[in-house]
């Protein structure tokens, strides 16, 4: 399983877990990136770090190194045009 | 008898448009005490009545970490000092991103309080496509919800109706909610019990909302709190008791999990949205401006032309201030008998007044564009642009725009970090914004370079030598800044790394009220709290340089114009003549003063460096304000303080200068060492003066005059020992 850093723009899936219980995993469950939500990645920066990812109907932006403490389950289907 | 509302809501939502629309110009900022966070209140007609409204900052949910965080919190359960009880909670919401803006509505919930739901941005959720049924929601939520567009005033009078309407029955918030697992509710329910039997200890009686953040919030600052006037013993129970609570598992998990499922409910019945987002302006500006090349592009001139605003636009204001300054000064001055009177108000009080006001061009003009740049959604792309070069310092992306404004001024620099959230960040890029080289080190460098630098190419006519130590110079600030940062956050700014969650909301039209609104707190703020101190300053300098003020060289000198008078005519040769006699006499006077006694002082301390007293003289005179160091050193070597970093005169007669025998004063090491000297050192008041206005606190504004003025000595002698040590001496 694959986590959220691995995954590239366009790609999409459901939040398996979230490995830990720090301050980062309070805040970014508490912005709906909870076990069960669908996210997609949506750009990196220019520089290749952070991330935008959209989730519960807005935009995101998570550094790498936080978003490798979440697990995706991978959409089979190819992510849409 | 008046009412309290408190409005709360999401960073974004629209809460300070609402703000302005509910209370006019009548609002008041001041801070709350202990914390750096800034308090906004204002007051409303409501049936008649006043009432008053307070702004609580943004936030996504009252679980808090630090004091700043706990604000919200500890104001809507009346446990701030300082403020009245809350009687209403308006929560605003935004109806593009309920999901997320409604976790914070089912804590307000909790609390028990009368609240109201302003529904805003109802425009752009009719763009999306999104359609609301109110009626739903607000039978779900058990409270009123009012749909409003907050920008364009639909739906206020709406919304104050049902603020009047309130009454104060809360029935309705005491039923539904999240559904919490059993051992979550009996653990819950027990800290609460055990906590109020402590009451007498605690001093007030737990709220169940508190005694469910101390739980579930591990290592957070309600349980910090609490642990601290309990005795030890209760975070170990407190731990047992959350291992209990989840069976295990996170709490923070459980809760985020607890609400998000009532929250999907409640959406599912009362909300209508599109299968695919729909695609808006907004997300297609988007994907222009954070384009890989596109958006750097656009990035690196929107950050010129700030840059550019604070360094070359507000020049001609700044101009037009210290003429206006000197005007004044000058007709005071004319009106007044000579003496330490005339003395005091004009080159003390009225120059300390001109120091103050000198500044007010670039901190308007940047905090304007800052405010634009937040106000359209722009600056959470620049934060995402640049976080991973800043992350590498130990800064985070929101740190770019301060630390780039301060290469203009570090002042309007410290002031843009209010946008960063992160206290830690927002302190550490504070303490280095100074080493930023800003543009009044500009004329030490011009100066020292013209004079002393040879005018030589090297790399094969590649590169100018005098063009490339101007670029050192701004390069040590930076070199010796990321160091810097990172030592503060491993020390003095240690702690845990916050997350580097920034929401990228959509791109919207800066609103004209809201960025004017920023833009004048901000200078009145900078007026009431800096301004203070930074004419005291100016008023203390003057003093020191002018006392004691010696009545025989008056004398002498008058003695030496009456005898010029009678031996030449009138005519351009008596005025240089005269002219001449007044820088020699303000050399003079100078030499005696204060100021000239601690140059002589520390003459020992600044000989490592290649500095006699007199260059010892002038960077303690610029202590204060950086800018005066060229006027300094052309009162000390005679020639008045007309003179500037591009005069002739200066530079011959600093290459003429000599010790006492009679070798040159200045070389190049001296040169470079003073430059570095000055790259390094936190020579303005002002700058001190806006820091402890944003820490709150004396420690940090004093920390950074310490480190800096080491920083400085050492950077300065190594150098000048280096640099004689490697044969520069002889040029």
């Amino acid at each position: 399983m694959r986590t959220l850093d691995q995954l590239s723009p366009g790609q999409r899936g459901v939040v398996h877990s979230l490995q830990g219980d720090s301050m980062m995993h309070q805040r970014i469950q508490e912005m709906g990136v909870i076990e069960g939500a669908e996210v997609e990645v949506v750009r990196l920066a220019p520089l290749g770090d952070p991330i935008e990812i959209s989730v519960c109907g807005y935009f995101l932006s998570l550094r790498k190194s936080e978003a490798a403490l979440i697990s995706i389950d991978e959409d089979d289907a190819p992510s849409g045009a | 008898m008046s009412i309290h509302f408190a409005l709360v809501g999401n960073p974004n939502v629209g809460k300070t448009t609402l703000f302005n629309a509910l209370t006019g110009l009548s609002h008041v900022t001041g801070n709350y005490p202990g914390v750096t966070v800034e308090r906004k209140s204002g007051a409303m007609r409501l049936n008649g009545n006043t009432a008053n409204v307070i702004d609580l900052p943004g936030t996504y949910s009252l679980a808090a970490r630090s004091p700043d965080e706990m604000i919200v919190a500890d104001v809507l359960l009346g446990q701030q000092e300082g403020e009245e009880p809350v009687d209403v909670v308006l929560a605003v919401i935004d109806a593009t991103n309920l999901e997320r803006n409604l976790y914070l509505v089912s804590q307000l919930r909790e609390l028990g309080k009368p609240l109201v739901v302003a529904l805003n941005m109802m425009d752009l959720a009719d763009r999306r496509e999104i359609k609301i049924d109110v009626a739903v929601m607000a039978e779900a939520l058990g409270v009123p919800v009012v749909p409003i567009c907050a920008h364009k005033g639909h739906g206020v009078s709406e919304l104050l109706q049902a603020l009047t309407e309130i009454a104060h029955d809360v029935s309705g918030i005491y039923s539904g909610g999240p559904l919490w697992p059993d051992e979550l509710r009996h653990e819950w329910e027990s800290l609460r019990e055990e906590l109020n039997g402590l009451s007498a200890k605690i001093g007030h009686e737990i709220h169940p909302m508190e005694a469910f953040r101390i739980l579930v919030d591990k290592g957070g600052y309600a349980e910090e709190r609490m642990a601290a006037t309990l005795e030890d013993g209760f975070i170990s129970r407190l731990e047992e008791r959350r291992t209990r609570a989840g069976s295990g598992a996170s709490l923070a998990g459980l809760e985020a999990r607890g609400r998000y499922a009532w929250i999907h409910e409640i959406v599912r019945r009362g909300v209508l949205k599109p299968s695919e987002r729909v695609t808006t302006m907004s997300d297609r500006i988007d994907a222009v401006l954070t384009h890989k090349v596109g958006g750097t592009v656009v990035f690196a001139l929107l950050m010129v032309v700030v840059f550019q605003a604070i360094y070359s636009w507000a020049g001609p204001l700044m101009d037009l201030i210290d003429g206006g300054v000197g005007w004044v000064g000058n007709m005071v001055g004319s009106r007044m008998p000579d003496g330490v009177l005339q003395s005091l108000v004009v080159d003390g009080i009225i120059t300390g007044v001109g120091s103050v006001l000198i500044f007010l061009p670039q901190i308007l003009i940047l905090m304007a564009c800052v405010a634009v740049l937040e106000d359209c959604g722009y600056m959470a792309r620049a934060a995402f642009l640049m976080d991973r070069l800043l992350s590498r310092c130990g800064l985070s992306g929101q740190s770019f725009i301060p630390l780039l404004s301060s290469f203009a001024c570090a002042i309007p620099g410290v002031m843009a970090t209010r946008t960063i959230a992160d206290r830690r960040d927002r302190f550490t890029t504070m303490l280095v914004a100074p080493l930023m080289s800003c543009s009044a080190r500009l004329p030490v460098y011009v100066l020292m370079i013209a004079a002393f630098v040879p005018d030589e190419r090297i790399l094969g006519g590649l590169i100018g030598v005098q063009g490339a130590t101007l670029f050192a110079m701004y390069c040590i600030g930076i070199a010796v800044a990321v160091p810097i940062a990172w030592i503060l956050k491993r020390t003095l700014l240690k702690g845990e790394t916050p997350p580097f969650l920034l929401e990228l909301p959509s791109y919207k039209w800066p609103q004209p009220r809201v960025v004017a609104g920023k833009v004048y707190r901000q200078g009145k703020e900078f007026l009431r709290r800096a301004g203070t101190i930074i004419f005291a300053i100016t008023v203390i300098v003057w003093a020191l340089a002018y006392f004691p003020h010696s009545a025989s060289i008056e004398q002498q000198f008058e003695a030496e114009r009456t005898a010029l008078t009678t031996l030449l005519p009138e005519g351009a040769e008596l005025e240089d003549a005269i002219a001449d006699i007044d820088n020699r006499e303000a050399a003079e006077h100078l030499n005696n003063s204060f100021f000239a006694r601690g140059g002589h002082l520390i003459e020992p301390l600044v000989k490592p460096l290649g500095w006699d007293w007199r260059i010892g003289v002038s960077a303690l005179a610029s202590f204060p304000a950086r800018e005066v160091v060229v006027a300094t050193l052309g009162t000390i070597f005679a020639l008045g303080s007309d003179v500037d970093e591009e005069s002739e005169s200066l530079k011959a007669t600093m290459n003429a200068a000599t010790w006492p025998d009679g070798s040159p004063l200045f070389t190049v090491p001296v040169a470079l060492s003073i430059m570095v000297f000055f790259a390094l050192c936190c020579q303005c008041g002002a700058t001190l003066a806006v820091i402890r206005r944003e820490t709150q606190s004396w420690r940090w504004p004093a920390f950074t005059f310490a480190y800096m003025t080491v920083l400085a000595y050492v950077a300065a002698l190594i150098v000048y020992q280096g640099a004689v040590a490697l044969g520069l001496g002889s040029a």
